[in-house]
Parts: structure tokens; C-alpha cells; sequence
């Protein structure tokens, strides 16, 4: 073991000795991963609970959007373009990976660029991009829009599923009744794009600590201490470990990108219901590469699979293990609710990496 | 066989990609179908290489393999190349002295002739370097759009010297597990050369014929206990099978195991776990503790075999077979299955 670690792993024990239970929400799909595969949890003191919030997109696009999406795929003039992961989550009646396998025209893209240019050559097709994410991946939309405004590739829509996680973290405090949520690991990559100034609200108006992490298991460990010090001293703030990445004012130009292409809207979390403010739409003017709207289609209110607790656990209230149907009928190759299907999903990781303690 | 074999329905409407990936999904398609239809003592051992033990008082090594890469062309080889490897590296497996290949060549209408004549002379070489030949072949050309420009079949057959016996079911605790080299370069080279991923890397696949790596393994010392080509699904599929078959744990160790750092790069970017990534030059070997030396001296005087080490032990016998991941912050978990082909991640 490396003794850097070793270190680290002491000062946690010995600063969280004494403490009351603490209970640390990621809100950042990576982060539940990284946690997973580096086994943290087997290291950190009883008292500090590791919990795993609304921080992978795929998990929260809301199955109405889903069976949207498949509507879509289904004729066969238009072209889907998606990130893989999407491909499995189930819709209220199919997929986009079963789809793809009866003819539809579906294609995984690792970059939006992609979706674009195939707009461009093929100018009598009809390609729209499943456009998903938070703030790191929203400015990347935002460039294309206005690259098809300006070169106007009307064959060329998207998607938007798009949503920022500032409102989600401020809703989930104020459910703290039923998750007890202490402090919070904020997510770098999101971070990276808005800054740290966005994320103040947590230690100035509810006083709770939260540190900007890293992804690797040292990143996250010197994060834990952080929380744990401010605890102590009990001097709530917001400060970055990643700062070799984060500024306290981010980056502008993608700010930039995103403030001139959308305004900020309600939107539907899957599993939670509506978030005030918490989701990106296209400003007027760029309306008609909505595919909602030049398709007419409509949010239709789908219920949640039964007994699928992916609700309680995106908001902290549950851990997989709590779930009556996790590992049982619901499994990374058959999911019953998102959390398991999208490899940065909570149930997901827990099923990969935790087995070892139950 | 896996659990799945024991439920005879297959209950997929459509054959998924999923089904051709080497994981989960493949494992049902075989119990549930092929094995239906066609099971017998050779075949259910499902191993990479089928063994006739009495053939004409010969013991002989057979195999085939189907190639489909996309695209066709990658760093560091060929669907030609690639073809005669995977078969050869097949036969190695099961401790066996390639002898000849077959080859059925499938090509759209309108493959351009010199890149043919490039595949075939990419095969051409590694069939000289391994002192092999290809002795019987077949062509047919598909209407254009029928296909992806070329598919290849090889088999090929191999003889097994006398007391020669590899196989999962001689690992024993104790054993050292080793490996040649680094993981996770072929599928991350083959991923990296398509047109729509736009990331520039260095990554090579390390696309390579083992015959003669597997011989001068097994000349050194008779107590190499079992080989595995780790192909598709990687080293973590692999290993796992290996503990099934074997009813046995095993450990493994995450600063033993050799990743290149551009291939760390590229997987922590991409959200992929290395141990899952295909190679196609990667033998994994479970050794008895006494001979792990020689082996490993043998090995790394091959060119094939530099970078050779221990990665690993089978540490007990259980009926609850598993592989057992150790962290470098000294923390661990079982590796599990692959479920699906892994995607990239979204941020
Ligand atoms: S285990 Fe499955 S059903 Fe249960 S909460 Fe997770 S995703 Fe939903």
C-alpha cells in the first residue's frame, strides 16, 4: 500500500474520532464510481457514510422523455444519434438498444460533433442528437446550435434532456428531513464548467461544508478529510481539492456558450418528479432544432416500475441493498428502474463493486 | 457450463450485439442454443481449443474462429493478421503445436483488391514466422451492402505432445497466474481507428501469434496447469471462466497487473475498466508456485514475453468460485461478469 495513503487514511480515523455520524452525499456518477471500484468504503470509519445522489444523467432522463425518444426512432426517416449508455434504459414498453436490434436507425456517438456532421452530409435525413447531461456537457450542445443557426442544417435537431445540478443539490437539502445529509463531495467536471460560486448557497444559506473533488481514490480521500475538518472547526465553506482543474469562476467561455443558447427552465428528474429552475431549454430563437417541438411531441406521465426504489435512492434516503428487487429481478442485464442500468448508476456500481460485503 | 445452461429458453426476440461479445449474453446464446442442438462431452467443456484425445492414436488440437473487425485496418494489424493469430493463440491455449489453418474468405462486391492483397500478405507472414500453412480455403463474394467489406473464418489443427495436459481443471491452489505483457491495447487501438471516434492516441493492438511464446512455457517445465488466450472480455472474463472451471478463488493485484499509461489515459476518459478490454496477444498462464521461475525466465526471452510477470495466485478451492480484486490503497472486491459490450460514459 502506498504510504501517502496510509497517511491519509489515519488523519481521516483520527479527525472523524469523536464526531457523530456523518453523512456524505456525491452528487457526481464518476465520483459513485470511483468510490466503487477503489473499495474507499472499506477504510473510512464507521461513522462516515458514503451516499450516492442524483449525479449520473442517465439515471434521472425521465421515462417520458424515453418512450419520446423511441417514438422517434420508430420512423424510419430520421436518425438517432446517442452516447451508448442511453441505449439501454428501459422506457415504459421497449429500448433504444432493442430498437436498434428490429432495423430502427440508431447510432452511438462519442462525440455531438458527430451527429452534426452527419447532418451536413446528408442533408435529406432527419438526425437528431439525444443531447444529455449537466453543465460539463451542455456547452458542447450549446456550440452546435449555434453552429446550425448559423450555417441553418435544419435537418439537424436535438433532443434536450439537458439539466443543472446547483437546483438538484438546493432541492435535496431541502428534503434533508428524510436524508440527513452532512456535507457534500461536489462534482469536479460540472465544476470545471460553472466554478465553485454557483455551489456557495450550501455552507452560506443551509451551513453545510462541501468540497470540489477529484476522481482518483487519493482525490477523494483528501476530500473526505476536508469535510471532516470543517466540521470540526465548524467552519461550513465551499473549497476545491480539484483545483488544478476548478476556478472559483470557472470557464467562462463555455458559461458564455450555455447563457446564449438556453434559458433556465423546470425539468422532470426521474425517480424525484419536478426541480424548480433545474433544467436547460433552447431560447426561442433556436426553437425549431427542438425536437420536442418540431416533432409535437408531448410529456406524458409514465409511472415508475413498482417496488423500483431508484427515487429513495437518488435522493439518499435508501441504499441499494434496501431495495427489494436488487440483484433479485433486477440486474445490470435485465434493469427493472435506471440506477441500474447506466454503468455511473448507484445500483449499478453497488452491484458491481459492494458485493463483497454483503 | 454457466447456471443459465440449466434454463432451456432463450428469451431474447432478436439477436442483440450483446450476444456476439463474449459475455453474459453470449454464454446464454451458446447453452441455450447451440448446445441445445449440437451438445456433446468435446464441445460442453467450451474451451478454447476442442482436444481429441484418441484421434488415429494421435492427440490433436482443433479450433475455429470467425473474424469481423471494424474497421478492417487498424494500428499495429489487420483482419489477415488478426485471423491467423486468434487461431494460432486458440491452439497455443490448449498447450498444442499449430500445424495448418483453414481460411473461408467472405468479401462484399467492390472491396478494393490492393487492400485484399494486403490482408493476405499480412496473414502470409505470421503463417511463415509460425511455421504454419493454410491448406484449405474457400471464397464467396456478397452483393454490395450485404455485408461489411470482408468477414474471415480460419480453423486450424495442431497435435498435442505426449503427457502434454493443459487445463483449468488442473489450476490448483497456489498456482502463480501470469501474464506476457500489458493489457487492454487491441480493443483500445481497434476502438481508437474509427472514423467517428475523433481522439488521437499511440496505441498499437498487440495483435501477436504466441505459438512459440506457449512452447518454450511448457519446454521449461511441466507444471504450466493451464493457458488462456485473453481475448474478448479481457483479462477479468477470462480469469473468472478459469475460477468457474477450476472451482477456485483467486487474487489478483492492481499494481502488479501492467497498463500502459496512455491506455489508463484513454480508459479513465472514456469511463472503460481496462481489465475488461480485449487483447490479442495476451496469455494468461496458472503456474505451480515451484516452477513460476523458469516459466517466467522462458517467457521473457521470447519477444513476445519481455514484459512478462506475475499478477496473481489462486489462493483456495471453493465451490463458490471468484476472482478477487486488490487495490493499490489496499482495499478489494470481486470482479464480476461483463453484462454488455462497455459504452462509453456520458461525462
Ligand atoms: S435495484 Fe433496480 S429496482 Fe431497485 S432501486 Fe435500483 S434500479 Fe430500481
Amino acid at each position: 500500500m502506498q504510504n501517502n495513503i496510509i497517511a491519509l487514511i489515519e488523519e481521516i480515523k483520527r479527525t472523524a474520532n469523536g464526531l457523530s455520524q456523518i453523512n456524505i452525499m456525491e452528487v457526481c456518477g464518476t465520483h459513485t464510481m470511483a468510490i466503487g471500484k477503489n473499495g474507499l468504503r472499506q477504510v473510512l470509519p464507521q461513522n462516515i457514510n458514503l451516499i450516492s445522489g442524483p449525479g449520473c444523467p442517465v439515471c434521472v432522463t425521465s421515462i417520458s422523455d424515453i418512450d419520446n425518444i423511441i417514438e422517434l426512432a420508430e420512423n424510419p426517416c430520421n436518425y438517432i444519434f446517442s452516447f451508448g449508455d442511453m441505449l439501454k434504459i428501459p422506457g415504459s414498453k421497449s429500448s433504444l438498444y432493442k430498437k436498434r436490434s428490429e432495423g430502427a436507425n440508431i447510432k452511438v456517438c462519442y462525440s455531438p460533433a458527430d451527429a452534426f456532421d452527419f447532418a451536413v452530409k446528408n442533408p435529406q435525413k432527419k438526425i437528431i442528437f439525444i443531447a444529455i447531461g449537466f453543465e460539463t456537457t451542455a456547452p458542447l450542445t450549446a456550440a452546435l446550435i449555434k453552429k446550425a443557426y448559423e450555417t441553418k442544417t435544419n435537418n439537424f435537431f436535438i433532443y434536450n434532456t439537458h439539466k443543472i445540478v446547483p437546483p438538484a443539490i438546493e432541492f435535496l437539502l431541502n428534503s434533508s428531513n428524510k436524508n440527513n445529509i452532512s456535507a457534500f463531495l461536489c462534482p469536479g467536471h460540472v465544476c470545471a464548467v460553472t466554478g465553485s460560486r454557483p455551489f456557495d448557497f450550501i455552507s452560506k444559506i443551509y451551513g453545510k461544508p462541501a468540497v470540489i473533488s477529484g476522481f482518483s481514490a487519493e482525490d477523494i480521500l483528501k476530500s473526505i478529510l476536508m469535510i471532516l475538518k470543517q466540521i470540526k472547526n465548524n467552519k461550513p465553506e465551499v473549497e476545491i481539492q480539484y483545483d488544478w482543474v476548478v476556478k472559483e469562476n470557472g470557464n467562462p467561455i463555455a458559461i458564455q456558450y450555455m447563457d446564449n443558447i438556453f434559458d433556465i427552465n423546470d425539468a422532470i428528474w426521474r425517480g424525484i418528479g419536478n426541480i424548480k429552475k433545474s433544467g436547460l431549454v433552447l431560447k426561442n430563437k433556436f426553437r425549431n432544432f427542438d425536437a420536442k417541438v418540431s416533432f409535437a411531441l408531448k410529456d406524458i406521465k409514465v409511472p415508475e416500475p413498482r417496488l423500483c426504489s431508484c427515487g429513495d435512492i437518488l435522493l439518499g434516503v435508501k441504499k441499494p441493498f434496501e431495495c427489494r428487487l436488487f440483484g433479485k429481478s433486477c440486474k445490470p442485464d435485465n434493469p427493472v428502474g435506471p440506477c441500474m442500468v447506466s454503468s455511473e448508476g448507484t445500483c449499478s456500481a453497488y452491484f458491481k463493486y459492494e458485493k463483497y460485503k454483503t | 457450463m454457466t447456471s443459465s445452461a440449466k434454463n432451456n429458453n432463450f428469451s431474447d426476440k432478436n439477436i442483440l450485439l450483446s450476444h456476439g461479445d463474449g459475455g453474459i449474453k453470449t454464454g446464454e446464446l451458446i447453452n441455450n442454443l447451440i448446445i441445445k442442438y449440437f451438445g456433446n462431452k468435446i464441445l460442453n467443456r467450451l474451451e478454447d481449443s476442442a482436444i481429441i484425445n484418441d484421434f488415429h492414436n494421435e492427440k490433436i488440437a482443433y479450433t475455429t474462429d470467425s473474424f469481423v473487425v471494424k474497421p478492417v485496418f487498424f494500428p499495429g494489424g489487420n483482419i489477415g493478421k488478426l485471423c491467423i493469430c486468434g487461431t494460432i493463440n486458440d491452439l497455443a491455449a490448449a498447450g498444442a503445436t499449430p500445424v495448418a489453418l483453414s481460411m473461408g474468405l467472405i468479401i462484399e462486391e467492390g472491396f478494393e483488391v490492393k487492400y485484399l492483397e494486403k490482408i493476405l500478405e499480412s496473414a502470409g507472414e505470421v503463417l511463415k514466422e509460425t511455421k504454419t500453412a493454410i491448406i484449405t480455403g474457400d471464397t464467396k463474394v456478397v452483393e454490395k451492402n450485404g455485408m461489411d467489406k470482408i468477414f474471415i473464418n480460419t480453423s486450424g489443427i495442431g497435435y498435442v505432445k505426449g503427457n502434454t495436459d493443459i487445463t483449468p481443471l488442473n489450476i490448483k491452489p497456489g498456482d502463480k497466474i501470469i501474464i506476457n505483457g500489458s493489457i487492454a491495447e487491441h480493443g483500445l487501438a481497434v476502438l481508437s481507428s474509427r472514423p467517428e471516434f475523433n481522439f488521437k492516441t499511440n496505441i498499437i493492438s498487440d495483435c501477436a501469434p504466441l505459438s512459440s511464446l506457449v512452447n518454450e512455457m511448457i519446454g521449461s517445465s511441466d507444471k504450466v496447469h493451464a493457458l488462456r488466450d485473453a481475448t474478448r472480455g479481457g483479462i477479468a472474463t477470462i480469469l473468472i471462466e478459469m475460477s468457474e472451471k477450476s472451482k477456485t478463488r483467486i487474487a489478483i493485484y492492481e499494481d502488479r497487473i501492467p497498463v500502459k499509461k496512455e491506455v489508463r489515459a484513454l480508459c479513465e476518459f472514456l469511463g472503460l475498466d481496462p481489465l475488461y478490454i480485449a487483447n490479442e496477444g495476451k496469455m494468461v498462464a496458472f503456474v505451480d508456485p515451484a516452477d513460476t521461475n523458469k516459466v517466467l525466465d522462458a517467457m521473457k526471452k521470447n519477444k513476445y514475453g519481455k514484459d512478462s510477470c506475475i499478477i496473481g495466485e489462486v489462493t483456495e478451492n471453493s465451490t463458490e468460485s471468484a476472482v478477487f480484486y486488490n487495490t493499490k490503497i489496499g482495499t478489494k472486491r470481486i470482479l464480476d461478469k461483463l453484462y454488455s459490450e462497455q459504452l462509453p460514459r456520458i461525462c
